[in-house]
């Protein structure tokens, strides 16, 4: 089974949020939308999960009750405890009793939440409320789970125990889609979908994306043109359109310095 | 620009901070000199902003010293730093202008808006809750930087941004420690942390490692899985309480040795084949924090 959004454009008024957007999500996969902030990768996951009517595109998703959505602000509610976001979120999908009460004490020892189901969700640190968030989205059982990004303001640590909970989901077959700001995130994910500005720049799995570089990536002493150059630590890269491979071309760029070429190319060939 | 000889322009020699019994921080020693940019890096509650704030001289230490710029935290020193917080620190009732024209009158200095580059100063009668986050990165490091400091304090400095904004934002940063200004900037991000020349790593109120990414990571390896039965590997191994991190379609268990991952999947009956592998930066932070 496959989810997903095919050609999605979205206006906003005069502002233009997307354009011919196309993500599948496959069941039993992660699948990553990655961009900074405004590059529409939460417009994506609102229409796939119903929140916006896309103006053009078609949108594949299971029924209702089927959908896991996590929103950016983890959706839990600060002022209900623990077991009482919990409950309420069970209740909303008319889960039983019983059946919600094993799920609750599975659920929550896998996240590392047992034991604090008595404190204000308010009250847990940034990765706690994060995982307590995730545990609500997967709560029934979805077969999509929509995550916005799950893992900001998430330490190192506590984004580990995260990224468990949501390879476990993945691994008993959900369709797992999830938005995040950091590329190292999404290149331990099966397919990644680099966003800019509205439009899908380039999609691939980490090891595909070195392939779709235009052009070379070279590490310089001098830089020639400073619009094609950045940094990475102490060393200094240039990207070039086209030509013969430069002496030190990188002969495998890492996600990072791929998608920079990739988005300098785009600005390119749009402010011409 | 500063001059303090070979001295490192920030200094914490065995800081040690206590509220009550808790103990924050806990015998800490950090250094940064002119042109260097050194990464703070550790998990929520590993002491990290209680050092930065001794170090800023917000809070005193409970015991051992802080040297900024060669002398003890003052007021008078302040004004030698700039800092980024990681919220930004802007009014966003304010506009672009006003917040330029406050920040720079705070320090005493002049800045005309068109000095931050025609992006900025297009947008110089908008308020600052109204531009987009990647601007408001822009503009808060412009008005931390505006003064000249001799020292950079940035917290996340390029979180929420794109990968080309957060190059362009690395170039700058770069461009201070070049002329000579000591760069601290704390993170939980790995790709930040690559951009240092060097790290602290810190946990419960200690620094557990530091050094360049290399040093840090060391020897510690992780047991890496391929093979179809990804998922399998990964239930097996997380029933068997152990810290699973996901590559791709690879299953990774850090600082296990592989013999160990096989005897597990062989147990489970579950194909795969292990393999020792170098640990990536954010798995030695695991290993390091649980020691």
């Amino acid at each position: 089974m496959t989810y997903g959004v095919r050609d999605l454009s979205v206006r906003f008024g005069e502002v233009e949020a997307l354009r011919g957007v196309t993500v599948d999500v496959p069941a039993g996969q992660i699948t990553s939308l990655v961009g900074g902030d405004g590059a529409g990768k939460s417009t994506v996951l609102r229409c796939l999960v119903g929140q916006v009517a896309p103006d053009a595109g078609a949108v594949d998703r299971p029924a209702k009750r089927a959908i896991g959505y996590m929103a950016p602000t983890s959706g839990t509610w600060r002022d209900l405890t623990v077991d009482e976001n919990v409950a309420f979120v069970g209740g909303v999908f008319g889960l039983h009793a019983d059946q919600l009460a094993d799920r609750r004490a599975d659920l929550l020892a896998r996240a590392g939440l047992d034991g604090v189901g008595g404190r204000l969700a308010g009250d847990l640190s940034g990765g706690m409320r994060q995982k307590l968030g995730f545990v609500l989205a997967v709560l029934h059982r979805p077969s999509l789970l929509v995550l916005d990004e799950p893992s900001t303001g998430v330490d190192p640590v506590s984004r580990v125990e995260l990224w468990r909970l949501i390879t476990d989901i993945a691994a008993t077959g959900t369709a797992v889609v999830m938005a995040t700001t950091y590329l190292d995130e999404a290149e331990r994910t099966s397919m990644m979908h680099v966003l800019d500005r509205g439009r899908v720049l380039l999609s691939g799995s980490a090891d595909e994306l070195a392939d779709h570089v235009p052009g070379w990536i070279e590490t310089v002493d001098a830089v020639d043109d400073p619009s094609r150059a950045w940094r990475r630590g102490r060393e200094t890269r240039q990207w070039h359109a086209s030509g013969k491979p430069p002496a030190r071309a990188l002969r495998a760029p890492d996600v990072e310095d791929v998608v920079i070429a990739c988005m300098l190319a785009a600005r390119e060939r749009r402010d011409g | 620009m500063a001059e303090l000889g070979s001295r490192p322009l920030v200094e914490a020699s065995h800081v040690t901070r206590r509220f009550g019994s808790f103990t924050a921080v806990d015998d800490v020693s950090i250094a940064v000199g002119a042109g260097e940019v050194v990464g703070l890096l550790g998990a929520n509650g590993a002491g990290k902003t209680t050092l930065i704030r001794m170090l800023l001289g917000l809070l005193r230490p409970s015991a051992g010293e802080v040297c900024l710029l060669g002398a003890a935290p003052s007021r008078r020193i302040r004004r030698r730093l700039g800092y980024v917080p990681q919220g930004l620190g802007l009014y966003v009732d304010m506009s672009v202008a006003e917040n330029v024209a406050f920040s720079t009158r705070a320090f005493g200095v002049d800045l005309d808006i068109d000095a931050l580059g025609p992006e900025l100063a297009a947008l110089g009668d908008r308020l600052v809750g109204e531009i987009g986050l990647g601007r408001q990165r822009q503009l808060a490091y412009a008005c931390a930087t505006a003064h000249r400091p001799d020292v950079l304090v940035l917290d996340e400095p390029t979180s929420g941004v794109d990968p080309l904004a957060r190059a362009r934002l690395w170039d700058r940063i770069r461009a201070e420690a070049e002329r000579g200004v000591a760069v601290l900037v704390t993170t939980h991000y790995m790709q930040e942390a690559q951009q240092c020349d060097r790290l602290v790593m810190m946990a419960s109120g200690r620094v557990v490692a530091a050094g360049t990414v290399d040093d840090i990571v060391g020897d510690l390896t992780a047991a890496e899985v391929t093979g179809d039965a990804w998922g399998e590997a990964f239930a097996a191994l997380a029933g068997a309480g152990y810290q699973v991190t996901l590559d791709g379609r690879r299953i990774r268990v850090p600082g296990v040795d592989p013999t160990e991952v096989s005897t597990v999947l062989e147990r489970a009956s579950v194909g795969g084949r292990v393999a020792s592998v170098p640990a990536r930066l954010d798995e030695a932070m695991v290993v390091l924090d649980r020691r």
